[in-house]
């Protein structure tokens, strides 16, 4: 047998072993199990047909994901819908996950049932970063699958999905009954320009935050600042740090999200509200021109250079770190930061004292927040003395989808007003209908101070696809003055990336 | 070994019919998306926005774009560094005297750093990265707690040093593992000769072990070259900073290309790092001939 | 020690107590050098073994608030024990088809002498930087959409193994090219076939070789994001390295309770694979074959 081989059964000083078995055997043996292992991977295959896999009440479940729904056709007929969120049960969202697989699913095939449709609805789930999620999306949409229903579309890539001809206009996709559905009068206009783009609505907001100046009670009171301290003008806010800097030299006295590690928080909770402070929004509607190298941009670079440029209002090592936003919660929730500008995802999610990931104890009675005030007083745009920036997700429809009327009735039951409800039952945020806030937000301080004071004067970010480079173009800015460049150089570098990202016809700039 | 020995041993039937099912593969799944791949590099093409739905062929602009950007310049300098100071003389220095060291040595202290090692390698990169942001904390990190409450800025005032410690940290593992497998091919013969002359265990490495293994080492300095080049770990601990000393290729690509989609930029500055990849083992197999 | 002849016995002797004083420290300053690597990688990882177990892990080492609460919050994914079995599905279906298909391959690749050999496979080797990075996401993709293995584990493993076998090769070779052909032409005088060869003469001696690609093709599997990320849709197949990514919060903060503990308990079967590879087939030292 091993003839061929003799020293497979005399090693080196002549004694036998029983090697020349062992290869033999375990060569067939991993083959066979290659074989079993191969042939496992490709039954594992989740080809079932959605139809099947689905059952009233069941929590989630899974269908394919290759093309969307399943066969459509009038009532009688089985058809199958597909819900996809950025979700998943027990991970990211969970309140979502939860929400679509105990609620919207079972309380939506009964309505159907009870219509006499046969309708099953399955939900896709996946837990992942915004930007891959985005990816996902986008490759689904490429080749023509992906879900019925899409949750989670950040109102910033509605353009970018339009222009790609990913998602259509709802109207085009659900028919008439979109523009007659009833709940469009209970969704504010900025909620409705949030998820629309050339005018047109591509899809239902499922809420809109806002953006204040947090800070914690007791740090400011060491201070000699009081419990209800609103600022009236950027310098109220530089002499507040400088008060807290001198009176407690172990907290950092004011955070401001600066430079490219905190990504869109940085725009978004950090140099837009400055900026809509000044006076202008990056990006003019009417004149379809983007700020520039502008006094008002400059103002705002000044302004980080006061906190981040020595004088130790502001952690510098905060915004160059990787995951320096982390620890900016994490910091301001043991009250190692006096002041902090954020959005209601602070307070609901990050310092909330039930399942936050940075729980303070006594956020009810320590934290308080203030508007976020303009340069000075009247200098906000549309004149205003304080300002904002809001911003949300939403949900739009597959325009691929095999039952368009179906995924609309789908679509709008999510945002009727039970279902909006039943979302917000096990923890209050603030959602795109006014009845259900005005019914819901009254139990806690801050959603309903934001709803009712820092809407009227918010600003949204820009619907256009080009957006996204143009705010890290922003980031980079800022950053650079962090690090320490002049705000005029700092200025005129994000001119320049402005000018090859748009076009010099398209820029404001000057002064 | 001639090529005559050749033929007797393996006819070309057998070792076309051996190739085959690799070739098949590779075929398939490597060269065809890759050229493809190389294709997109002369586009402007992007997952989203109008360029998804009709893209252009616009020839060299993206190659232009790159490399007339002076942080592109920048990210090849410090991504140099990272592997020459984690690859080459930190991951393939340590392995090897890791494998030399364990290469006759059984016990629970070996079993354990052993493991260590390999545990280092194996832990999500996602993990890895608080590992580090933990360690190396300003204020609270075991480092600087270890260092008698040193409040050194690890991160922002060595960003690069760390990362290139953390590299090694992390892929030492591999050139173990591979010196680990060739040393087990050396005749213990030889060397007991050398030995028994008196050959010191430096002497005995420099003579004997070095110059068989050259096909090994040179194998594990092309491949680690070549994956911490393309490694993109560093982004989550320093996210490129702090401004940009840290901005490695990758890095470089992530947020110039990929993180907005633009696949088309993305797929030009990835075949310009290819090409640099090349240029780099062309000038390790020149050494290798040179010393044949 | 001994009185006796000065000059000379005195130089031996102390020749003799020098080298084993030298010895010593050789000893000692080799043990101190192992006691230092292993306290170089062991305590990053100090935060992986005690962040799990505190109730309120930060970014910070420190003593945790004791509790064994996290695991149970990480089992309440679904997918989380369900991810471990995708990944080790992934991982070994991946490895057993790099091994089947690299082994011959470098067996084929060594013996008859190609020029330029190693150019070539170095070309393929950039060729799968290419693919195993972003850059290729989009062909990949379309390429399993249009093969219908959109959604299967199937497809991850095709395309994995595709970007992994030229470096499984690439490193089998210098295995194969060390064993002597004096074996294989004594066999063939024997009439044994090609396949018989491989089978019972170059493949045992490639062993540790195997073992070294087997490992590396597991642990890279074991961490891969991006593949199972963009080819599967179904949240029970997704691997752990996917799924990890489920315990960030909706603003993309890391919940690192769930993180660290889920990290820890990812980290698990690897070593686990490591280990038995290791045993089976692992880095013993053989009999030698030039001697």
């Amino acid at each position: 047998m091993s003839r061929f081989a003799p020293m497979e059964d005399l090693d080196r000083k002549g004694r036998r072993t029983t090697r020349d078995l062992k290869p033999r055997y375990h060569v067939r043996m991993g083959a066979l199990f290659a074989v079993v292992v191969l042939i496992a991977a490709a039954c594992s295959t989740s080809s079932t047909s959605p139809s099947t896999s689905a059952a009233p009440g069941a929590s989630a479940t899974t269908g394919t994901s290759a093309a969307p729904g399943g066969s459509s056709g009038a009532g009688g007929a089985p058809i199958a819908l597909k819900i996809s969120a950025n979700a998943v049960v027990g991970g990211k969202n969970d309140l979502t996950a939860e929400w679509i697989t105990t609620y919207v699913i079972p309380t939506f095939q009964q309505m159907m049932a009870a219509q006499g449709e046969n309708v099953t609805v399955t939900f896709a789930g996946s837990g992942a970063a915004d930007e891959d999620y985005k990816t996902q999306l986008g490759l689904d949409f490429k080749t023509g699958g992906g879900a019925d229903v899409i949750v989670g579309l950040d109102d910033i890539w509605v353009g970018e999905f339009a222009e790609a001809n990913y998602i259509k206009p709802l109207n085009q996709v659900g028919g008439a009954a979109v523009d007659s559905w009833d709940g469009w009068s209970q969704i504010s206009q900025a909620a409705q320009d949030d998820m629309s783009y050339n005018g047109q609505r591509f899809g239902i907001a499922s809420g809109l935050d806002g953006r204040v100046l947090y800070f914690n009670k007791d740090v400011l009171a060491a201070a000699g600042l009081p419990a209800d301290w609103q600022p009236k003008s950027w310098a109220d806010i530089i002499t507040a740090a400088q008060q807290i800097k001198t009176k407690d030299p172990g907290v950092t006295p004011l955070q401001i999200n600066a430079g490219t590690a905190m990504g869109e928080a940085t725009t978004a909770q950090g140099f837009l509200p400055l900026l809509v402070g000044t006076g202008v929004n990056i990006y003019d509607q009417t004149t379809q021109k983007w700020q520039g190298n502008t006094p008002q941009i400059r103002d705002v670079l000044t302004f980080y250079q006061q906190i981040y440029g020595g004088s130790g209002l502001g952690d510098p090592q905060i915004q160059l770190a990787a995951k320096g936003r982390d620890q900016s919660f994490l910091e301001f929730s043991q009250k190692k930061i006096g002041i902090l500008l954020e959005g209601d995802y602070l307070w609901r999610s990050v310092i909330n004292p039930k399942g936050g990931i940075d729980p303070e104890a006594d956020r009810d009675t320590n934290v308080g927040w203030a508007l976020i005030p303009a340069k000075t007083p009247g200098s906000g745009i549309k004149g205003q003395n304080f300002v904002s920036i809001s911003g949300g997700g939403g949900s739009v429809l597959n325009p691929n989808t095999k039952s368009p009327k179906e995924a609309w009735a789908l679509l709008s039951f999510m945002a009727s007003k039970d279902a909006v409800t039943a979302s917000v039952s096990k923890q209050v945020r603030i959602t795109m209908r006014t009845d259900v806030n005005a019914a819901t937000l009254t139990q806690d301080p801050l959603l309903t101070f934001v709803s009712t004071k820092v809407f009227p004067i918010t600003a949204v970010r820009p619907g256009l696809a080009v957006y996204d480079q143009v705010s890290q173009a922003l980031q980079l800015a800022s950053q650079e003055v962090v690090a320490g460049k002049s705000p005029a150089d700092a200025a005129t570098d994000y001119q320049n990336a402005l000018t090859k990202l748009v076009g010099a016809d398209h820029i404001a700039s000057g002064g | 070994m001639g090529a005559s020995n050749a033929a007797t041993v393996l006819s070309k039937r057998a070792a076309a019919a051996f190739v085959a099912p690799a070739f098949v593969l590779i075929a398939v799944f490597l060269i065809f998306p890759a050229l493809w791949t190389l294709y997109l590099g002369v586009t402007d093409y992007a997952l989203t926005g109008a360029q998804a739905l009709h893209p252009q062929v616009v020839g060299a602009a993206n190659y232009a774009s790159a490399l007339s950007d002076p942080r592109f310049l920048n990210s090849l300098w410090v991504t140099l560094l990272y592997v020459f100071g984690s690859a080459v003389v930190g991951q393939a220095v340590l392995g090897f005297i890791l494998a030399w060291a364990f290469r006759a040595w059984r016990g629970p202290i070996r079993s354990t750093v052993e493991i260590l090692v390999i545990l280092a390698w194996i832990i999500p990169g996602s993990v890895v990265a608080f590992l580090w942001i933990a360690f190396l904390d300003t204020k609270e990190g075991t480092l600087n707690g270890l260092l008698g409450n040193a409040a050194i800025p690890w991160l922002f005032s060595w960003p690069l040093l760390s990362i290139i410690v953390v590299n090694i940290w992390r892929g030492t593992a591999f050139s173990m593992l591979l010196f680990g497998g060739a040393l087990t091919t050396l005749p213990p013969s030889q060397l007991e000769a050398a030995r028994l002359a008196g050959a010191s265990g430096w002497q005995q490495i420099r003579d004997i072990v070095l110059p068989s293994l050259r096909g090994h080492i040179m194998t594990n300095l092309l491949l680690i070259s070549l994956w911490t080049f393309n490694d993109f770990a560093p982004f989550l601990i320093t996210a490129g900073g702090p401004n940009f000393a840290t901005d490695t290729l990758p890095v470089y690509i992530f947020r110039n290309a990929f993180r907005n989609l633009q696949f088309g930029y993305g797929a030009a500055i990835s075949t310009i790092m290819l090409l640099i990849n090349l240029v780099i083992g062309l000038a390790y197999l020149r050494v290798l001939r040179a010393r044949d | 020690m001994r009185a006796a002849d000065p000059a000379g016995a005195l130089r031996g002797e102390r020749s003799e107590s020098a080298l084993v004083m030298l010895r010593l420290v050789r000893r000692v300053g080799f043990y101190v050098f192992i006691v230092f690597v292993g306290a170089f990688f062991a305590l990053p990882m100090v935060w992986l073994v005690l962040a799990p177990f505190d109730a309120h892990p930060t970014l910070n080492t420190a003593l945790p608030d004791f509790t064994l609460g996290n695991f149970g919050d990480v089992l309440k994914d679904p997918y989380a024990l369900t991810s471990l079995g995708d990944s080790i599905l992934l991982a070994v279906g991946t490895m057993l088809l790099v091994v089947v298909l690299a082994a011959p391959a470098a067996y084929a690749l060594s013996r008859i002498r190609l020029p330029g050999r190693d150019l070539l496979l170095y070309l393929l080797l950039l060729f799968s930087s290419i693919v195993t990075g972003t850059a290729a996401m989009v062909p990949l993709f379309l390429l399993i959409f249009d093969l219908g293995l959109t959604d299967t584990h199937l497809g991850v493993v095709l395309v994995l193994a595709g970007g992994l076998v030229p470096a499984g090769i690439f490193i089998l070779k210098d295995f194969v090219d060390s064993i002597p052909t004096s074996y294989e032409e004594s066999a063939r005088l024997f009439g044994a076939s090609s396949f018989q060869i491989l089978r019972d003469i170059v493949l045992p001696y490639a062993r540790p070789g195997l073992a070294v690609i087997a490992v590396w093709v597991m642990v890279n599997v074991w961490g891969n994001f991006l593949i199972p990320f963009i080819l599967l849709r179904t949240p029970s197949s997704q691997p752990a390295a996917v799924v990890i990514y489920n315990f960030y919060t909706e603003g993309g903060q890391a919940d690192l309770r769930l993180i660290s503990t889920f990290g820890l308990l990812y980290s698990i079967p690897v070593v686990v694979m490591y280990l038995f590879v290791n045993r089976r087939y692992g880095f013993r030292f053989y009999g030698g074959l030039k001697g």
